[in-house]
């Protein structure tokens, strides 16, 4: 059994304009010590699907079904006061904006001390000793002297890497990381990049990392789905799936990224992502697709298996078989 | 040459966002501004378009000296240099019409008058690949590619022979970004303007840029054609810039040799003294803590490096220290 299991997950939300089908039917497995990444472009439904996980999505809107089981229990019927208790100590989460997530009328130490003497229950003298330890084990340099710093002291990468140490502060089993190095320098993202990973060597944590960075998930994940207008249309580990990418999306992207010009020029990917107040029943892809066919109008391809770990939702996908 | 800004100096307060920077643009050339945030590129952008005055230092627009012009004798020369911006949510005006977007310069600028102007327009939107319904319609109509497209039509509909373009493609999605690179590309040839292009993202650069140039707290530490800079940077910021940046293949990019820099950029209100750099560089000796390395190209090949350790002989290596 995996850590975490999310089956069947759709998720709609009420808008003026009528039921946005965010995800729909995405099913996937995180194990422990795992970095999976959830990635595609905006508004493909990758945070939603990783938000499901501790219900971090408006619940007067949201209508979801399916299921998210961590270590066996159900989350999405869990009453909220135990769902509180999985947030944070169980599941955790890094946002894209640092300086937005933190509060900037207290102490980075306070910040830490809190979640560690709320959760864990522990005094405040050992809550501010564990508070050092993590900003020590984040990458932070002077410890000591960073505790009694406010937010605004802080370089972007150093209040990511806060940011991390607070979301890992209770030991969770899955940490899930929104775009965590978009908004930061190259130079700066290489050294969180590098946290994240001794996190997992170090106390086995499971990531899910959100990203739009074909290089980022290049460089960490061991696994990623690819996402296009609500639903997962790949999945593989990551060496084969850059290897060997099976749907026209995937390829797509990859041969649209600056570095994959050929004679001077860009594959485009023409086009545009169908509405998401609509969902009809064929492939989302084919008005864009170069290996659309008849039969891609006719129906929608569900993921199927093509390679023991890679999965494709295509009639026609290319890679070598 | 187009553009010639020399020993360009712009201080915020104490700010110090751009601390003597000289560079070059020839015609219908397009050179690769490349830096982090508060390396001063957007600042070096805006000087040059006189959206913000220069604390000192001298901007030739065509041969003519523009840096202290007045608003009134700045105003013929705006039809010459325009500017693409980052964001193409805020840069619209949301109450005009693309073709009202997209026409007003001309009017400005008295180029074309209310029955020809529509003409211009269709024949711009045309070239940036929207559909001539797109004139009536509203930004907040358009998706992001078309109105970072909208925002090239308006730049280049009166044939500026400069464009700035700071950070055009940052906020779109890679398959948009493509078709708006492409875009840039054709226009680029077919109209024949020369272009500063800001940017942090050195694949975009690589793409595009006939040279580069590479910004760090306020200067410029190399510049050299592209292709140059890519296969033997000399500077160990531009060392540590590409190798930080990851590569969208697994294999090759875990078998990297990386160069992880220590710290945070220093402030620019009080860079570091010697060469601003010394404070993250693995190769940082005596010398870079005392005195500012100038840019210099020993080897005569147009490839300038402001540090100690480039000879005409010796190339540092940023990855070999760890």
């Amino acid at each position: 059994m995996s850590l975490l299991e999310i089956s069947d997950l759709t998720v709609d939300f009420d808008t003026e304009d009528g039921l946005v089908q965010a995800v729909r039917d995405i099913s996937l497995t995180l194990d422990e010590g795992e970095i999976l990444a959830l990635c595609g472009e905006s508004g493909c439904g990758k945070s939603v699907t990783a938000m499901s996980v501790p219900r971090l999505l408006p619940p007067d809107t949201t209508r979801l079904s399916g299921s998210v089981k961590l270590d066996g229990r159900e989350l999405t019927t869990l009453p909220e006061s135990q769902m509180r208790q999985v947030r944070g100590k169980e599941v955790s989460v890094v946002f894209q904006e640092p300086m937005t997530s933190l509060n900037p009328s207290f102490t980075v130490g306070y910040q830490i001390s809190e979640v560690l003497r709320r959760h864990e229950g522990l005094s405040r003298q050992a809550a501010g000793r564990r508070a050092v330890e993590l900003l020590e084990l984040v990458g932070i340099p002077a410890p000591q002297r960073r505790m009694k710093e406010y937010p605004h002291q802080l370089s972007g990468g150093m209040r990511q890497r806060v940011m991390i140490a607070i979301a890992v502060a209770c030991s969770p089993r899955v940490l899930i990381a929104d775009e965590p190095t978009t908004a930061l320098d190259v130079t700066i993202q290489a050294g969180v990049l590098d946290v994240f990973r001794d996190l997992r060597d170090r106390l086995g944590t499971a990531i899910i990392l959100i990203t739009h960075d074909l290089g980022v998930v290049a460089d960490i994940a061991d696994r990623a789905v690819v996402m296009y207008a609500g639903r997962a249309v790949e999945q593989a580990p990551v060496t084969e799936l850059f290897a060997n990418p099976r749907h026209p999306y995937t390829l797509g992207l990859m041969n649209a990224l600056p570095s994959a010009a050929v004679n001077g020029r860009l594959a485009e990917i023409p086009g545009m992502v169908p509405s998401p107040l609509s969902d009809p029943d064929e492939c989302a892809f084919q008005a864009r697709c170069p290996r659309a066919q008849a039969d891609c109008r006719l129906s929608r391809p569900s993921l199927e298996r093509h390679a023991p770990e890679h999965l494709a939702a295509c009639f026609h996908p290319g890679g070598k078989s | 040459m187009i553009l010639r800004i020399d020993n360009l100096v712009k201080h915020y307060g104490p700010v110090r966002a751009v601390d003597g920077l000289s560079l070059e643009i020839g015609q219908g050339e397009v050179l690769g501004l490349v830096g982090e945030s508060g390396s001063g590129k957007s600042t070096v952008g805006k000087c040059v378009l006189r959206l913000t005055e220069p604390t000192a230092g001298a901007i030739e627009l065509d041969g003519r000296d523009i840096t202290h012009l007045s608003r009134r004798a700045m105003r013929p020369l705006r039809r010459d240099v325009h500017m693409v911006f980052q964001d193409p949510y805020s840069s619209l005006n949301p109450r005009f019409t693309i073709g009202q977007i997209v026409g007003e310069p001309l009017l400005r600028h008295k180029v074309a008058d209310r029955r020809t102007v529509s003409g211009r327009v269709s024949a711009m939107l045309e070239k940036v690949g929207l559909r001539q319904e797109m004139a009536s319609r509203y930004p907040h109509e358009l998706s992001g590619g078309q109105r970072q497209r909208v925002g090239l039509a308006r730049a280049l509909i009166l044939e500026p022979r400069l464009v700035v373009a700071d950070e055009p493609v940052s906020a779109l999605d890679v398959s948009v970004q493509a078709s708006v690179l492409n875009l840039i590309t054709d226009l680029q040839r077919d109209m024949g303007f020369s272009c500063l292009f800001i940017t942090h993202d050195l694949s975009v650069v690589e793409f595009l840029a006939d040279r580069v140039a590479v910004m760090y707290l306020g200067k410029i530490v190399e510049s050299g054609p592209t292709a140059e800079i890519f296969a033997e940077p000399r500077h160990p910021y531009t060392q540590a810039l590409l190798s930080a940046a990851p590569v969208a293949d697994p294999v090759r990019q875990r078998d990297r040799r990386r160069i992880v820099l220590g710290g945070d950029v220093p402030s620019p209100v009080d860079p570091p003294a010697g060469c601003r750099f010394h404070t993250r560089c693995p190769l940082a000796y005596d010398a870079c803590r005392t005195e500012e390395p100038p840019l210099h190209d020993p080897r005569g090949n147009g490839h300038p490096a402001a540090c100690h350790l480039v000879t005409a002989d010796r190339v540092p290596d940023a990855a070999a220290h760890r």
